[in-house]
Order: C-alpha cells, then structure tokens, then sequence
C-alpha cells in the first residue's frame, strides 16, 4: 500500500508536483498517467526516497521509504532503464544490486531468466538494445521478491510481444496481491493492463478511479442520425420523438444528431414511426485514448505550435477549395464530442461551450466554422458542408456542391 | 549486516568495470617506471652536482618522482568509482537499495579505499626498491633512519589522494567537473603555489604538498616547512575528512539525481 497525502515538489519557482494524494492498494495493477513533464517520475523518486518533498509526505505501509524496513525486499522499481553502468555485465549488475540488498546470487539467474536475458547476463549492458535494456530494468525490479513494485514507462521502447509480456507480468505480480503501481503516458496501454487510474496533469491529480468507473463514464456509446439537410422541420421531428421516447439528443455542428440512450434499431424505428427519413445512422463510441487527452488537454506542457512555413506555400490558385481540414491535436473537433452526461460525469467539456479556434499545425486553415463533426470515421457518412460556411450550419446551401462529394475519400 | 552487504556490493561493481583495472594499473606502472626513469638519471648526474646539491641527495624522494603523475591516475580511480553512480543514473537504483545513504557512502569508499591502498603499498614498495637499484652506489636502504617511513607514507599518500577524490566527487557528481578541478589543481596550481615565493607560505599547506613531506628522508637544505613527515600527512588527512564530510552532508541533503 502506497499512500501520499499532500505530496508537493518544487524546483526552484517549478512546481512539479502539487498537493497530490491518492493510495495505490495491493491487489491490483494501479496504472499512473499524464501527459509527458506532469510530475509522474518525479513523484515515483519521491515513493522511493530519492527526492524529498517540498511539502507532504509519500509512505509505503506506513513507513517513509528511507524508514521503511529491509527496503530493498519490500519495494523494486523500474525507474530509468538505462541507468545502468554500460561497461558492467547484465549479470554483475544485478549482482551488485542483489548484494547490495543481501539477496543470494542465485535469485540473480532466476530472474535473468524470468525476464529472458539469460543468453546475455554475461554480456556488457552497454550493447543493449532499449527492449533488452528494459528487461535488465524490469529484472533489477524484481530481485528482492518485492510485494510493492514501481514501474516508470516499462514498455517504452518493447516490441508488441514485449509488451505484451509486460502486461501479463504486471498482472500476475498483482494477482499475486502485490502492490503494481505503473506509470505511462499511453492511455491505450493502461486500459487493458491495469485495474485503477491515476491521472495527473502539471503535477496535480485529475482523476482517481477504478478502469472500469473511467470507462463508463468517458466512452459511452452513442448514435449520429442525420436527417436530410434539405428539410430541416424534420430533424426538429425526430428529435422531439427521440426525446420523448427516453433518448437524449444532442445536435452536432455540422446538423447530425448525437443520441445516446437508445439502441440503434429503436432509433430507427422512431424514424419510421415518425415518417423522417434518415441519411445516416451510425453507432460510435469515444475511445479511452480520446476521453483521456480531453482530461489532460489543458494539462499539457508541450504542445506543437502554427508552424510558420505555412506563410511560404504558394497561394492556391482562385477557384480551388482549400484543404480540409486534417484531423489533429488542438483542433477541438479531433477528440470525440463529449457523451450525453448520465449523471456526474467529471470530466465531459460543458455542452454548448464556445467552440475554441483552431490551434493545430494544420488547424488553422480551416475557417472557424468548419464543422468538427466533419472527419468522423464513418466513409459512407453525408460529406459535411464545405469549409468555408455559413455561421449557421442548420441553414446551410441546400445541397452541397457535386465537387465536394469526392472530396473525404482524399481527405481520409 | 547492511554495511557488510554494500561492501559486498561494491567489491562487485568495482571488480565489474574496465576503468579500475586500467586506472589502477595506469598508476602502478607510471609511478614505478618513472620513479625509475629519474633515478637513473639523477645516479648519472650526481657526479656533476655541486656539493651543497650533494648534501640534500635523498635517494627515497627521488625513487618516488613518479608520484606526481602516478597520482593523477588515482585521481581518476577515485573520481570514477564514486561519479560512475551518477553519471549512469545507478546511484538512483543503488539509494533506493540502500536508503541508508551514509551506509551506502562509508561501504563503497571503505572498498575503493582498501583497493587504493593494498595498491598503492605495492606501488610504494616498488618504485622504491626498483628506484634504488636504478640508483646504484647512492642508493638508500629500507634499514635506514626514517627510509621505512618514507616508503609507507608513499603508499599512504596515494591512498588518501584517491580518498580525497572521492570526497571531491561525491560533492560534484559529474565526473567531468571533478577531473576538470583536480587533476589541474594537483598537476599544475598547487606545484605553482608552493613554488612561488609569494604563496609558498599557504601552498605547503595544500594536501598534496602537505602530504608529499612524508615521502622525504633527508630534508632540503634551508627546510622552513613548520611540520614533520606526519605533521604533514596529518594535514593532507584534514583536507581528506573535509572532501569526505562535504560529500557525505550533499549526499544526505541532495536529491538523488
């Protein structure tokens, strides 16, 4: 059981971490995530005794960890893989670390085995490739059979079946009912490995909650129902009846529906009962990677900027359309539209705010009103309205140039 | 019982890395072959000095001219067995181990300081002996007054300038500062203070030159140094318990970085 309570960390005028608490219990792979420069390395040295805290205070079963008892067999952590003296053997590495902790030489090939560089133990760590590096990390971790574990970014620089191994360590070492506290910056990564998140951003906690809790709340399904933009008295229509049958509808920028609450053939038959035609109906959900960097989005240290060349191009010649818009990070459209809160629903970006101007490299060219909706993942979807628009999208021109028709297959 | 463990440890890591064996070796060799060097030139000269050069003629000093650059490789053995922690980062791994840092620092300098000084002794008692065969009828013998002393205390200074390295280096970290500071201290600043009439008053009490007094067996004519041979190892030591506790303090206080 770690446990911090108004662990805070400055560096200079830096504040690296501020004010965190949270409890990573035994049992379970406890995933640790922010964006990069958020103050997840810097609160593992601190679980470790390696940094102090400015303010707060971080315990492993209620011992600071220089009080803690016998350390090295309660506590292994992977923290920086290529800490490593590059002229010493994997082998006499993990000896000196083994030592050090008064553990017998021969856990030493047990877990050069576990972590499969038997072949190499005798070899100069310094011709490591970084997934070996990784393994000889993850060894060192697990030398004193320890029922606490630290990991920082464990599968960085592992082949797909690297990390997959990695995955099902972390899991069996908590099946085992030890204490697995791992950070990434992949949300992806920690979906499928660990059991209870922490999130964090510019070192102050975002979220602490079980995988399961995230998920329901940031990916809920949900249906886009366009109805023809010709008529738009029957999307009022279909709304009025979607609403009155339990769903919730939410319109989208470019005219299409966003209902959530109903399964698909009910909406569908609403549709029909209510005699409005339908020009999409689609099923969608925001994937954990999306709800995640819409939590850390205004958390983010190092975010890309306008690149200035884009001055340099050569005018498009009169006539042409402009490019549409690449989807990409800061253009608020990217992340999936926020699902309809069921209720207490954290960390959903307000309904109806302001839609932000694009910031993106690519971003900017797209007129304000470009339709965030547009680049849906669905091919078959009505194009949305070309580019430069109208400020009202509802009453957008009738019926879309055939020009433009052709246009999202190249854009994709 | 964890002391025991980190020495073990360190026998490890210290055994484990090509740059002991080489800056060790470096020493040996350096030390003793131009220790040797300069004795048999100074047999050969000796028939052209004067009378007073005559009288201040010792033997033993001259066996361990190779001292002074000999020591510039223990200064690099000393830097690197405590910077190589930080310069890989293991000093995070080996702290995390050991969360006892004064555990961690008195067990990795006890084993570097023990190697030092098995080879520096070996060192001392060759250049000398080697030296003296070099110097053929003006040789010194280990029986004589005060040659016993000068001997030891060439394996002693040795070893206490790899200590005082180390000191110096667990305060600096980086192993690029602390050979940018010393070897250039102990090859050029401190031979200029204590040669220069101006400051040669504050240079004999730099360790080097402290330290160095006990290696003499016949003093130079018109000695005004205010110590004995052990006087000055004995300052050479303050300077080497300074560096130590200065590590120690910035190790305890520092985050480990």
């Amino acid at each position: 059981m770690i446990e911090a309570v108004g662990l805070t960390k400055r560096y200079g005028d830096k504040t690296a971490v501020y004010n965190l608490s949270f409890q990573v219990r035994p049992g379970a792979v406890t995933g640790f995530l922010g964006p990069n420069g958020s103050g997840k390395s810097t609160t593992m040295r601190m679980i470790l005794g390696l940094d102090n805290p400015t303010a707060g205070q971080v315990t492993i079963g209620g011992y600071p960890y220089r009080r803690l008892p016998n350390a090295p067999r309660q506590v292994g952590a992977l923290l920086d893989a290529k800490a490593v003296h590059g002229g010493r053997s994997a082998r006499n590495h993990l000896l000196s670390l083994a030592q050090l902790s008064g553990i017998p030489a021969r856990r030493v090939d047990e877990v050069l085995g576990v972590v499969g560089l038997h072949d190499v133990a005798r070899r100069r760590s310094k011709g490591f490739s970084l997934g070996m590096g990784q393994r000889l990390g993850i060894a060192a971790a697990l030398l004193g059979d320890p029922q606490v574990l630290l990991f920082d970014e464990p599968v960085n620089g592992l082949d797909p079946e690297g990390i997959l191994w990695v995955r099902n360590l972390m899991k069996s070492l908590a099946a085992q009912g030890r204490t697995v506290f791992v950070s990434s910056h992949l949300m992806s990564e920690m979906a499928v490995t660990a059991d209870h998140l922490i999130v964090i951003g510019r070192g102050q906690l975002l979220a602490d909650m079980s995988v399961t809790a995230f998920i329901s709340a940031n990916s809920a399904d949900f249906a886009r129902v366009r109805t023809p933009d010709t008529e738009p008295q029957q999307r009022e229509k279909l709304s009025a009846a979607i609403t009155e049958a339990g769903g919730h509808v939410l319109p989208e920028q470019d005219g299409a529906l966003r209902v959530t609450g109903l399964p698909l053939p009910r909406i569908s038959d609403i549709a029909h009962d209510s005699d409005v035609r339908l020009w999409e109906l689609s099923p969608h959900q925001a994937s954990l990677e999306e709800a995640y960097m819409r939590m850390t989005q205004g958390a983010v240290d190092y975010r890309s900027t306008i690149d200035q060349k884009e001055g340099l191009q050569q005018p498009l010649p009169p006539g042409t359309q402009p490019p549409l818009p690449v989807p990409g990070q800061g253009q608020p459209g990217w992340y999936a539209p926020p699902p309809a809160p069921p209720g207490g629903q954290p960390f959903a970006v307000p309904q109806g705010a302001p839609v932000q101007p694009p910031a993106g490299p690519y971003g900017a060219q797209g007129a304000p009103g470009a339709a965030p909706g547009a680049p849906a993942p669905n091919p078959y979807a009505q194009p949305a309205p070309p580019a430069p628009q109208g400020p009202a999208p509802a009453a957008a021109p009738a019926a879309p140039p055939a020009a433009d028709l052709t246009k999202p297959e190249d854009a994709r | 019982m964890a002391a025991a463990q980190v020495v073990r440890s360190e026998w490890t890591k210290i055994r484990s890395v090509a740059s002991t064996v080489w800056t060790l070796s470096l020493a040996v060799v350096v030390t003793i072959a131009l220790g040797m060097l300069i004795s048999a030139l100074s047999k050969n000269e000796f028939e052209t000095m004067s009378a007073r050069d005559r009288l201040a003629f010792d033997p033993t000093f001259i066996s361990f001219a190779g001292m002074s650059l000999g020591q510039l490789a223990m200064i690099v053995f000393g830097v690197l067995v405590v910077s190589n922690e930080y310069s890989t980062g293991m000093i995070r791994a080996s702290l995390a181990a050991v969360p006892r840092r004064g555990t961690f620092l008195s067990g990795k300098l006890t084993v570097a300081t023990a190697l030092a000084l098995v080879v520096s002794m070996a060192t001392g008692f060759a250049a000398f002996f080697l030296g003296q065969a070099m110097l053929g009828e003006h040789k010194a013998s280990i029986g004589d007054a005060g040659v016993l002393r000068a001997v030891i205390g060439g394996g002693l200074y040795m070893t206490l300038i790899a200590l005082f390295s180390m000191g110096v280096a667990a305060m600096l970290r980086s192993p690029m500062l602390s050979l940018g500071i010393l070897m250039p201290f102990f090859f050029l600043i401190s031979n200029i203070l204590g040669n220069v009439d101006a400051t040669k008053k504050v240079g004999r009490f730099l360790p080097d030159q402290a330290g160095s007094k006990i290696m003499q067996v016949v003093p130079p004519l018109e000695d005004e140094t205010p110590y004995g041979p052990w006087g000055g190892l004995g300052i050479m030591a303050l300077w080497v318990v300074a560096a130590l506790i200065g590590g120690y303090v910035l190790l305890q206080r520092r985050d480990a970085q």
